[in-house]
């Protein structure tokens, strides 16, 4: 644990390297993070990554997840030994958590790192007098080179064996308090004084204290007519003093020439009114033109890979059931996801290096004024910015948002945020109608159109969030107190482990249900009621006389997918959909995406190469939705205005039942994901209309 | 001129805490190291002059115009 910016995530990868389990969902650091460290030849100790935190006493709900552990010794994650990172060039601010995680009575170890940017900063930091005055071992280490980690190791031995606690509590609470601390320890049977003080001031937020223990605090409060607030800014002050007085001895500090840091050089140009805005804005549009045209080679590789692929197993195994399941079924779906693998790494490796470079926090800076507009907080940004990678974690980032209410419109807005999940659909559906042509020589058109839905995406999400904020009064007040923290290189493997663990998430989730779907799906479209195929086919087969060979076996295809169960659901739910111009093939496609949008693509591909009865092989997506006809206009089926009109459905609409499912855990209220899906859904509808009534 | 806060600092300005007018956001701002007799110096400002940047106890803090108000300076 330790402040935020301090350099635990480090430190934690580099003792945990790949042996990290991360929450479900793919994105960054946001939920408990823990990983297992070999420490010697019997023991393996789990380590936990705790949320960044400035002090014990919380001020959103990731913070509450550290005071939560660290008061209930009963909690399944309370610590053995805790290892506090403290940032060496600011020891003054970041000692101050560790005093309290100390004074609680959990053996502790002092991990100074950044101790080069101290030294360059002219602070020499004394280790032995720091251990000697806080009486806990105190380590140097470099998270960044994994420097000093045989000394964690040696440490966290050490104190499991026979652990060094301090000789007597760095601020003790019974020095102004002696009846009321004493009376508590009694009663709870504590034997820590400041845990005794926590019970005091917190036990509002303990959810392991039950209403009836809760209630005597408040009795004991009242009787000795104790002021929480008060105490808590005097401890802080005297602890403060404490530690300033520790430092003068412990840290030598040469005299500064007060010159302005290059990071501090650095924001008078990212925040500046103007340079602040068009960097940002330019920043934003080079990760779109790199996800589109970086990737690019890479996809047509997997795709064709994939394709060549599907044609040898067609043409190797003998012709069956089986052998089309395989294929058109799993194959076909399959495909159609590993193909985006190459753009979700690079979209997660770009919002990760924002992230680790210290950008993101500047973001925040320049667009909270803005977001405040909207009801929300410059702390959304980081929310609605991970929600262009997946709306699940972007949803639990939420916690770091301190007020109730900007944190309720941040959750309900961020599923508008175009998610990777809809980046296959934007793809394939550009690529259709969409030029590949470069304007102004520099911006490829196919790029610009993909970043113009992102940028609907963000403006809807900024209208919801100002309708929202007009529907949901609050006394509450927002507040946006922030570190900046000095810009850093990103460290290659924070990043690299953070788009590892994404793409991995993704396949392995994604490609799951995809494939549970796939194969429901090919069953769903090659069977159909008693003999209703076979019939089907007869027919088709009597009225064409005289046609070829290739363009009849389309036709009984044709026939026989509309013929099957999961042609008549299409049928079924057409009427619904024709006003935005889709038909009864869209129909299977929007129902089974239903749970999840990305499986669109993969039941395009399966209903499409099931459709095609000529065994052509070698075939992509892209091309078999190009060849699609409509049987009406005998045109292309993909016309422009069919194309957009689902784009802008995708864009709005709540397909994903893991986000509503995070909504539900984060709110704890059925209403809330029920409102997102009901909003979301009507304005899908609403905006494909409109698009296809215009466009055609 | 009785009452500044560090709202009405002006770039570069230095000057010292004196106290809080706002007993919770107090709290924040005290463990965020903003403390009496601390020296803070306004780094930058945000475009429209909200949020702005201090320089306090060693590292660079952002805050709302209406937050940095609560700070009253010597």
């Amino acid at each position: 644990m330790g402040n935020p910016n301090a350099g635990k995530s480090s430190l934690f990868n580099q003792l945990t390297g790949l042996r990290q389990k991360t929450g479900n969902f793919p994105g960054v650091t946001v939920d408990k993070k823990s990983g297992t460290w070999p420490l010697d030849a019997q023991t393996t100790a789990t380590i936990v990554d705790l949320p960044g935190v400035y002090s014990i006493y919380p001020k959103s709900l990731d913070e509450q997840l550290v005071t939560d552990i660290l008061a209930n010794p009963a909690h399944p994650d309370y610590p053995d030994v805790a290892i506090v990172v403290v940032d060496a060039s600011n020891l003054h601010r970041n000692l101050l958590l560790f005093t309290q995680i100390a004074d609680l009575g959990v053996p502790t170890i002092l991990a100074l790192n950044m101790l080069d940017v101290a030294r360059d900063e002219g602070k020499e930091v004394n280790g032995a007098r720091l251990a000697m005055r806080l009486g806990v071992p105190v380590i140097r280490i470099n998270a960044r080179t994994g420097e000093g980690l045989d000394q964690v190791r040696k440490a966290v031995q050490g104190q499991l064996l026979q652990p060094t606690l301090p000789a007597k509590l760095f601020y003790d609470p019974a020095e102004e308090i002696p009846e009321l601390i004493g009376e508590t320890r009694e009663q709870y049977k504590l034997d820590n004084n400041y845990l005794a003080l926590q019970y005091l001031i917190q036990h509002d937020g303990f959810s392991f204290l039950g209403a009836e223990q809760r209630q005597g605090l408040d009795t004991l409060i009242a009787r000795h007519d104790f002021s929480e607030i008060k105490f808590q800014a005097n401890e802080t002050i005297t602890r403060y003093k404490r530690i300033a007085a520790l430092l003068t001895e412990a840290v030598t500090q040469q005299k500064t020439d007060g010159q302005l840091t290059w990071s501090q050089k650095l924001d008078r140009v990212l925040l500046h009114p103007l340079w602040g805005y068009a960097l940002f804005g330019l920043i934003m549009l080079l990760i779109f033109q790199a996800i589109f045209a970086w990737a690019t080679p890479l996809q047509d590789f997997i795709d064709e890979g994939v394709a060549w692929l599907n044609g040898t197993l067609k043409e190797t195994l003998p012709p069956g059931p089986l052998t089309d399941l395989l294929t058109d079924g799993i194959l076909a779906g399959i495909g159609g996801i590993l193909v985006f693998i190459p753009q979700i790494g690079f979209l997660f490796l770009l919002v990760a290096l924002l992230e680790e470079s210290g950008y993101m926090a500047r973001v925040m800076v320049i667009m909270d004024r803005i977001m405040r507009k909207f009801g929300l907080n410059g702390r959304s940004v980081v929310p609605l910015i991970s929600g262009v990678a997946c709306a699940v974690p972007a949803i639990m980032a939420t916690r770091s948002i301190g007020t109730r209410r900007d944190r309720l419109i941040t959750i309900l807005v961020t599923p508008l945020m175009s998610c990777s999940a809809r980046l296959p659909i934007y793809t394939i559906l550009i690529a259709l109608v969409v030029p590949n042509e470069r304007v102004l020589g520099l911006f490829n058109l196919q790029g610009l159109a993909l970043m113009g839905l992102y940028l609907l995406g963000l403006l809807s999400a900024l209208i919801a969030a100002y309708v929202l904020k007009l529907v949901l009064k609050t006394k509450e007040r927002s507040f946006f107190i922030m570190e900046l923290p000095t810009f850093k290189l990103p460290r290659w493997n924070n990043v690299g482990l953070t788009v590892w663990e994404s793409v991995r998430s993704f396949v392995w989730e994604a490609g799951r249900v995809i494939l549970a779907i796939s194969i429901v799906l090919w069953v769903l479209a090659n069977y159909g009621p008693g003999d209703s195929m076979q019939q089907a086919e007869d027919r088709v087969r009597a009225q064409s006389v005289g046609v070829e060979a290739a363009e009849l076996d389309n036709r009984v295809a044709s026939e026989r997918l509309e013929a099957s169960y999961a042609g008549r659901f299409g049928h079924f739910i057409e009427p619904a959909i024709r006003p935005l111009g889709y038909d009864w093939k869209i129909g299977i496609a929007l129902l089974s995406s239903f749970a999840a949008r990305e499986v669109f693509v993969g039941t395009m591909a399966t209903i499409y190469s099931i459709g095609d009865g000529a065994d052509e092989e070698g075939v992509t997506i892209r091309e078999r939705l190009k060849a699609e006809r409509n049987p009406t206009t005998g045109g292309p089926m993909y016309t422009e205005a069919l194309a957009w009109s689902l784009l802008i459905f995708y864009v709005f609409a709540m397909m994903c039942m893991s986000t509503l499912a995070a909504t539900l855990h984060e709110t704890k209220s059925w209403k809330w994901p029920a409102i997102q899906l009901v909003y979301m859904m009507l304005l899908a509808y609403g905006a494909a209309y409109l698009t296809y009534q215009a466009l055609s | 001129m009785s009452k500044r806060s560090v709202a009405d600092l002006k770039i570069g300005e230095r000057a010292t805490i004196q106290s809080f007018n706002d007993q919770l956001m107090s709290l924040k701002l005290l463990e965020m190291g903003c403390l009496p007799g601390a020296e803070v110096c306004l780094h930058c400002k945000a475009p429209l002059g909200d949020p702005i940047c201090l320089n306090v106890a060693g590292y660079c803090l952002s805050m709302r115009r209406s937050e940095a108000a609560t700070i009253l300076v010597e």
